[in-house]
């Protein structure tokens, strides 16, 4: 197909700026988000990384980090703010509350975010010192990079 | 069943919802607003959103095993709700700790809690635009949380303080960490006076917003900082000391009018008067009688070493890794082995103390204190933090209650906030220190 | 010596509303009827003991008991520096007290965590509803016949 070479081309120019400005919302609950202030902060800083935004609106975030326990009662309002965002969206769930409901395994607690939205990092660690979730930024943004952008105006198949 | 005030709100004012999903960092709480125009008519909070089911959770846990999720309450300051939960086994099971090891824990507490008043400063005044303040004050924070993490090994939640005594020992090297954490701090502190004392935005958000009278306070059962902000003298470390807090001199800062102001000016002059308690117990904390690291070398150095020599002979190989010698371990845990692990010589040589250290971590069996119940307060970051013990004789407690103290601040939030503007809110509500984990459980 | 007193003196003025007065481990405890709470309340509040402030409210579960629920109530008085419990047991057939709203202002949420956890209602108290739990969610998580893994999910899952 003629213009092949242009849309690899122009798709990894998209994952090169997409990557590289990323607009999150710290979806706060619990301990973690102090190791997430630390992140964010001048020691650790999130900024050199491109995220430096933080943008509290969930409409005008891209990226949705999601840090601490979710529980039962929280669990629709999450999925609220998810469907809020516009595509193209990306979550990382911080944490090991965030993956998979952590040391509370009772009545009160969702066993991890991706029981109601896709997830696409997983940051465990209890809290994940702030250089992990550096780490997981990071490889947040070479997945950015090597997928594939709908920039034809059509909806995504997958 | 329709909310109080879903019910009562008049149809002509404008019902603003202050989610779960807070900007404000708070993590978790829900105000629902009633406005006529910018002010407030009437409020309600709902809370729950972080209900852990941490009462629960423990009465399946064995009493050494649920330690780790007291880290989780307060977690900002989680070393004071290690010692709570510690001091009231204690109580239960009447176990004296060692002096150094009452040393060391007030050196951590106090730590703790200075981090903890950093914290809530730092997102009051974030939040009221002074962002500033904030990487300036989560910069001190990171030296505190230094000297933290080379004692205990983790930055926050440590899972330190045991019961019987703490876990290990203090790093060997660790006054520099210290010296260099009461500088930075103190540096810091001087910072955010000027920043925020005398400013007029500052002064004009918190000075007389959100008043509180003392008979409502004491109504309320508020205590600590907020508490202190209205003019009532009750510190738990001053009215019924613990550990070595009678030893130490401080003051116990007073505000006047119990406002937004007071409350933030209380925190910072406590958090001068916290780095005067650590100063003070790090010149009289007593010299460890042993070596503090064990004799002969752990096994990865060995390995090293026996690389560079090229054999392995002559090597003096520590038989007792991390500083579990007896003659450490008598400084830091206290004397009952019904209670506290044994020292690693005797797990490793005797058959008796190998069986001691397998029943103290075997299901059934371990820490099992006498039948009662017992209550036991310390003095959190934000107030009395009480624990409510229930035994009937297992491993396992039967009821296992914490008395938070934000519960009690933030049940306060709806008459604070009544007739103000919605700007108040977030003040007011940063002020108040509520965190999720010690509010929910 | 002065604990002895306060729990003496109890005994004195309240006679056959206490029926229990003793120091487990150093804390001050009596044992009340539940129909005399208020009354308790009102003199524990006033001079010379001074209990000014409530510090707790929380239910024990002993399901073997007949009366299952043991209400345990401790307070404050920081004049005279002193802590004191008090506890009172009511079956689960009628699981009712009396609020404490009218006295102490952070009963309201205390009270309704009690009855969130528990299902312990309280007689007066202006607005009972669940604290920490849903709407929707059935049952009393605290009690010992509530397992504790039983979830009740608000959103269907995607993965089982």
């Amino acid at each position: 197909m003629p213009g092949n070479f242009i849309a690899t081309r122009f798709n990894y120019m998209l994952g090169w700026a997409r990557k590289f400005s990323l607009f999150h919302y710290p979806f706060v609950t619990a301990c973690c988000g102090m190791e997430y202030m630390s992140a964010a902060c001048a020691h650790f800083d999130i900024d050199r990384f491109g995220a430096g935004w933080t943008r509290f609106t969930p409409r005008q975030a891209d990226l949705i980090l999601v840090v601490g326990t979710v529980t039962q009662k929280l669990a629709p309002v999450l999925k609220t703010v998810y469907d809020q965002m516009t595509e193209p969206k990306w979550v990382i769930a911080i944490g090991a509350c965030a993956v998979s409901g952590g040391i509370y395994d009772n009545y009160a607690v969702l066993q991890g975010i991706d029981q109601i939205i896709p997830v696409d990092i997983f940051v465990p660690g209890c809290p994940p010192r702030p250089e992990m979730i550096l780490d997981g930024l990071l490889k947040l943004q070479q997945k950015i990079q090597k997928q594939e952008h709908d920039w034809r105006w059509k909806k995504k198949t997958s | 069943m329709p909310t109080r005030f879903e019910s009562t709100a008049r149809p002509d004012s404008l019902l603003l919802n202050m989610g779960p999903s807070h900007p404000a960092m708070h993590g978790t709480i829900r105000i629902m607003l009633e406005l006529d125009g910018e002010r407030i008519v009437n409020s309600e909070v709902e809370l729950g959103y972080l209900h852990r089911g941490f009462e629960k959770t423990c009465e399946n846990r064995s009493y050494f095993n649920l330690l780790i999720y007291t880290d989780r309450l307060n977690y900002v300051s989680p070393l004071i709700n290690n010692l709570g939960y510690a001091m009231t086994m204690e109580k239960m099971l009447g176990l004296a700790v060692p002096e150094r090891a009452q040393y060391i824990r007030v050196i951590l507490s106090e730590v703790s809690r200075v981090s903890d008043h950093l914290t809530c400063l730092a997102a009051m005044s974030m939040e009221c635009g002074a962002f500033t303040a904030f990487l300036y004050t989560m910069k001190a924070r990171e030296y505190l949380w230094d000297v933290i993490e080379q004692t205990t090994g983790a930055r926050m939640t440590t899972s330190y303080i045991r019961i019987g005594g703490v876990r290990a020992d203090l790093h060997p090297d660790y006054e520099t960490h210290v010296k260099t954490a009461l500088v930075e701090t103190r540096k810091v502190l001087k910072d955010v006076h000027g920043l925020l004392d005398k400013n007029k935005i500052f002064l004009n958000r918190t000075r007389d917003v959100a008043v509180m009278s003392r008979d409502d306070a004491i109504a309320y059962g508020w205590t600590g900082p907020c508490l202190r902000s209205t003019g009532v003298l009750y510190d738990v470390r001053k009215a019924q000391p613990y550990l070595v807090y009678d030893r130490c001199r401080f003051d116990v800062p007073l505000g006047e009018r119990g406002d937004n102001f007071d409350r933030y000016m209380v925190r910072m002059l406590e958090m001068e008067q916290s780095l005067r308690i650590v100063e003070q117990c790090v010149a009289l904390i007593p010299k460890p009688g042993a070596a503090l690291m064990a004799e002969g070398m752990p096994p990865a150095e060995a390995i090293r070493e026996a690389r560079s020599r090229k054999s392995g002979r002559g090597i003096k190989l520590s038989r007792n890794l991390e500083g579990s010698e007896r003659a450490v371990l008598k400084e830091i845990l206290a004397d009952g082995p019904h209670a506290v692990i044994p020292a690693k010589e005797e797990t490793y040589t005797s058959i008796e103390g190998l069986i001691t250290h397998f029943k103290f971590f075997m299901k059934g069996q371990g820490i099992r204190p006498p039948k009662g119940e017992v209550y036991f307060a310390v003095e959190g970051g934000n107030g009395e933090l009480g624990y409510y013990i229930v035994s009937d004789g297992t491993d396992r407690p039967y009821r296992l209650h914490l008395r938070g103290p934000c519960f009690h601040v933030v049940a306060a939030l709806e008459k604070l906030i009544q007739g103000r503007l919605i700007a108040d809110v977030i003040p007011t509500f940063g002020s108040m220190n509520m965190i999720g984990g010690e509010l929910d459980r | 010596m002065e604990e002895k007193n306060v729990l003496t003196g109890l005994r004195e003025a309240l006679t056959d509303r206490v029926l229990d007065a003793s120091s487990p481990f150093g804390d001050d405890t009596i044992v009340i009827r539940p129909s005399a709470l208020r009354e308790v309340m009102d003199v524990l509040r006033a001079a010379p003991y001074d209990f000014t402030m409530l510090l707790d409210l929380t239910v024990v579960d002993y399901p073997d008991r007949a009366e299952r629920f043991e209400i345990v109530y401790h307070l404050l008085s920081i004049s005279r520096n002193r802590r004191i419990r008090i506890k009172l047991s009511v079956g689960e057939a009628n699981p009712e007290v009396a609020s404490l709203t009218p006295i102490w202002k952070n009963a309201d949420w205390l009270e309704r965590e009690a009855f969130d956890m528990f299902g312990v209602t309280f007689e007066g108290h202006p607005y009972l509803r669940r604290l920490f739990m849903y709407d929707g969610f059935e049952g009393h998580p605290l009690r010992k016949d509530y397992a504790l893994r039983h979830r009740q999910p608000r959103l269907p899952l995607r993965k089982p």
